[in-house]
């Protein structure tokens, strides 16, 4: 019944079909089409022999390279080891505070810190350091520390965490909220006397006394801070969580603390190490504690000598 | 005995309607008790067109509009499903530009119900089974009666078929931003939308094998076969994957019945089969009878459609895996992915062929005929994104393109590329017909659409490309001391420029459908815009019709 025709364009003879107008032509299947296919079939089988591929009672054929995921991932990470050894045990067996005498050791430690840092703190603290002053992560960039900036400090920060159960007590604190301790022209009054410490604010005569009667025994009569306690700075232009007089009021009345996890439990003693060299080399590095200048005056840093290597 | 009938049905909704009330009071969560007002509403509409039944004019056959004679094809529901696929087309393009917006500007983000994870399934969902469902449907119904020359079977159940799809798609849709989601990509809707879509899918299986049952010709047409692969298979898919345990029967919860990497490979199984077999193998059905129809020439190889038909078929299936690689999946399966997606290659180009060479004898026709036009370049999307896939499939290629935006442009350029514009062009070829006009309100700005719609590929397809694979580069970059240079931050930080172009490329594509719905609305307004000509498939109403074997029909059999 097939009504065969050659279809005049093509010269090729159709089928014989007809559906709503629709005809098929007979045209033999293209012969690249064809022998690409077969060769995909070949490639399959070929690669179906070296690789896993067919599942069997209890295992699945491994294949003629002896090749697996687990196996080439476990090869790949033994090199990248084995590349870092010696470098990783020479940062082992070094004081992290005898590090920057040793600056081509220092420069590795701070790539890998850098890489490290990626992974585990940028979530916090920005992947460029800079904090969030919104959610009160500190910027890394400065050379203001809330608990010390010399490597010793810096390790022992990272390696121990903030506000975490610490059998030392240190890095701990808490400031009090003095929500329903002042009226509120005492709250302005000591506002504004936080805010002359840094020049921003006219001072305050009664805010002065307010806040030496509350506040002085931590952040220091001239507002210079006190890393023994975390005790912030104030008297400076560089803020955790605002310098507005709201964000200070906010932190009188119901003060918020920074904490960070104990690094130190998660993760290998050298990879501390690094991070602690990266944190040291983003600009506000310090030296030892007795070189610093500006609060070396001040009794609580004499203590923080004590900060070093537990 | 009417009256009778249409008691029975008004207290059949009436006692549904109540259900749902119920279910509404007595639901566990928001969500379920949101859909189930839903369903109330649909139960009282249906209750009040039962009851106004009783009008002798007989509102509810005159709403439904069912075939009054033999001699004509039902092309009701296919009208609606045209409706249906623009309307739902515009919305999930909406949906799609919103979300690349917020990947661009995450302040978009409104909480909850617009955040980025609930408005993205809206937009999968919504352009691949809302627009690209109603399509299939809507030129499945088309495709069948004209090619079996054989009226629609089951008339009342193929208007289940087109209502009940919708009701799904409202559910689905609603859920979404409810957060009514059992987080399977591609098949968020939960136990119940799943049930019911499972009754309407049966329902669709019916009408479609009915009517072939019923055909007029000796043999099934190629455009056939694919329809009737993509319901099967489709109905297979949604049911396995949706396999879960309901937390409670009044609550939208429920459990998987798979767990772990089985059930991750179940969904990929499932999530690649449903581009194999709703947007491949379903879209190659339209192409198969609208492209000789446009073009006015035979189908180039009848031999290659059934070598290319079964090899697809078969192979597609096993593909899947290749969306896990480098996962807890076993290497074997792995393996087996991958070489099957590229053995997949040859029989994925069989249809581009097939598609393409048709136009042997009609080149010009590129030239001169835009719906062509929209055609060709929707096949030479299909025949880039299928060598791209089997590509991507390929373990080494996969260690760079896996997770990053380059899977995203890959999808789009055969979303858009291939599906959407082999839609439009088939719903330009249906209009006028459907609708008794001589054409469409304007060829012209069928091109227009045709280069905003490209222009909005390039853009799109250009911009992930580059996104992805630098992308994967960053995320892969080892400094000379052997640590990771970039940190994932940096690597979107990166991504704003191409989010932003993106963005705009999607901004072209709407733009292009928005002017097709206007074409198509001073088309049903039975309006021609005064140009010049183009050219245009030709079309006899006297002919478009079933054979009947009635002596009296008007028109003789031919």
């Amino acid at each position: 019944m097939a009504n065969k025709r050659i279809d005049q364009p093509t010269g090729t003879e159709t089928v014989g079909h007809e559906w709503d107008g629709i005809e098929e032509l007979n045209t033999p299947l293209p012969r690249w089409w064809l022998w690409t296919f077969y060769l995909t079939i070949i490639f399959a089988i070929g690669y179906v022999i070296a690789y896993p591929a067919w599942p069997m009672i209890d295992r699945a054929t491994s294949g003629m390279l002896g090749w697996s995921s687990r196996g080439a991932l476990a090869q790949e990470m033994t090199a990248a080891d084995r590349a870092q050894q010696s470098f990783r045990e020479q940062l082992a067996a070094i004081d992290v505070v005898k590090l920057r005498d040793n600056p081509e050791l220092m420069q590795r430690a701070v790539a890998g810190g850098a890489a490290a840092f990626k992974v585990n703190c940028s979530q916090c603290h920005g992947s460029g350091a800079a904090g969030s002053q919104t959610l009160g992560y500190p910027n890394l960039n400065d050379d203001d520390w809330l608990w010390g900036g010399d490597l010793a400090a810096i390790h022992y920060s990272i390696d121990r965490g903030i506000r975490q159960p610490d059998d030392n007590e240190k890095r701990q604190s808490v400031m009090p909220a003095f929500d329903g301790a002042f009226d509120s022209a005492q709250l302005d009054a000591v506002t504004q006397h936080v805010l002359s410490l840094s020049g921003n604010a006219d001072p305050s005569a009664a805010g002065a006394q307010i806040y030496a009667d509350n506040c002085a025994a931590c952040h220091g009569p001239a507002g210079q801070g006190d890393r023994v306690q975390g005790a912030p700075r104030l008297n400076d232009q560089i803020w955790l969580r605002g310098g507005t007089a709201a964000d200070i009021k906010r932190q009188i009345l119901n003060p918020k603390m920074g904490a960070m996890p104990a690094w130190g439990e998660r993760l290998d003693p050298v990879t501390v190490k690094m991070l602690t060299a990266y944190v040291y080399s983003l600009g506000g590095g310090e030296e030892a504690q007795a070189e610093i200048s500006d609060s070396a005056e001040t009794q609580p840093e004499a203590e923080a000598g004590n900060d070093g290597q537990p | 005995m009417q009256a009778e009938t249409a008691l029975g049905r008004t207290m059949l909704w009436f006692v549904l309607f109540l259900v749902s009330i119920v279910v509404v009071a007595t639901a566990a969560d928001g969500g379920f008790a949101a859909h189930a007002v839903i369903v109330a509403l649909v139960c009282f509409v249906l209750m009040w067109m039962s009851a106004s039944r009783y009008d002798p004019a007989g509102k509810l056959n005159s709403f439904f509009k069912m075939p009054d004679t033999p001699s004509k094809y039902d092309d009701d529901p296919i009208r609606w499903g045209v409706l249906a696929t623009m309307f739902w087309g515009i919305a999930g393009l909406a949906a799609g530009l919103f979300i690349a917006l917020q990947l661009a500007f995450p302040q978009l983000n409104f909480e909850p119900y617009f955040n980025f994870g609930r408005v993205r399934p809206l937009h999968t969902s919504a352009v691949i089974f809302a627009f690209g469902g109603n399509a299939l449907i809507a030129t499945s119904f088309y495709v069948v009666q004209r090619t079996c020359r054989a009226q629609l079977a089951f008339p009342g159940l193929a208007r289940f078929v087109f209502w009940g799809y919708q009701l799904f798609i409202v559910l689905a849709a609603t859920g979404y931003l409810l957060g009514v989601t059992q987080s399977r990509e591609y098949a968020e809707p939960e136990w119940y939308v799943d049930l019911w879509l499972t009754i309407v899918w049966v329902a669709y299986f019916i009408v479609f094998v009915g009517t072939i049952v019923r055909r007029r010709e000796p043999h099934i047409y190629v455009a056939n076969w694919f329809y009737l692969a993509f319901i099967v298979t489709v109905a297979m898919l949604h049911i396995v994957n949706n396999l879960a345990m309901p937390v409670s029967l009044l609550g939208a919860k429920s459990y998987s019945a798979f767990a772990g990497v089985q059930d991750a490979l179940t969904q990929w199984w499932y999530g690649h089969n449903a581009v194999g077999f709703f947007l491949t193998a379903g879209f190659l059905a339209m192409m198969y009878y609208f492209v000789p129809k446009q073009a006015e020439r035979p189908v180039y190889s009848y031999r290659l459609s059934i070598i290319h038909f079964w090899s697809l078929i078969f192979l597609y299936i096993w593909a899947g895996p290749h969306h896990l690689h480098y996962t807890a999946l076993p290497d074997w399966a792995q393996t087996l992915g991958m070489v099957f997606s590229i053995m997949l290659w040859m029989p994925s180009w069989g249809g581009m062929i097939n598609g393409l060479m048709t136009l042997n004898g009609a080149w010009d026709k590129i030239r001169t005929d835009p719906i062509i036009r929209m055609m060709v370049m929707a096949l030479a999307f299909y025949g880039m994104s299928t060598f791209e896939g089997p590509m991507l499939s390929i373990k080494s290629v996969n260690s760079l393109s896996h997770y990053t935006d380059w899977t995203i442009g890959h999808v789009h350029s055969g979303a858009l590329g291939w599906n959407g514009m082999i839609t439009f062009a088939c719903v330009y070829f249906l209009v006028p017909r459907l609708w008794g006009r001589e054409r469409m309100y304007s060829l012209r700005m069928i091109n227009w659409h045709f280069w905003l719609a490209t222009l909005g590929i390039v853009f799109y397809a250009a911009t992930m490309w580059v996104a992805g694979i630098q992308q994967g580069l960053m995320w892969r970059e080892y400094g000379p001391d052997g640590y990771l240079v970039w940190s994932f931050a940096d690597s979107v930080a990166a991504m704003f420029p191409m989010y932003v172009l993106r963005a705009f490329g999607g901004l072209l594509y709407l733009s292009g459908a928005f002017v097709m719905t206007y074409n198509i609305w001073m088309t049903l307004a039975g309006k021609l815009r005064d140009e010049a000509p183009m050219r245009d498939a030709a079309y006899d109403a006297e002919k478009d019709r079933p054979i009947v074997d009635t002596p009296t029909s008007a028109v003789p059999a031919e």
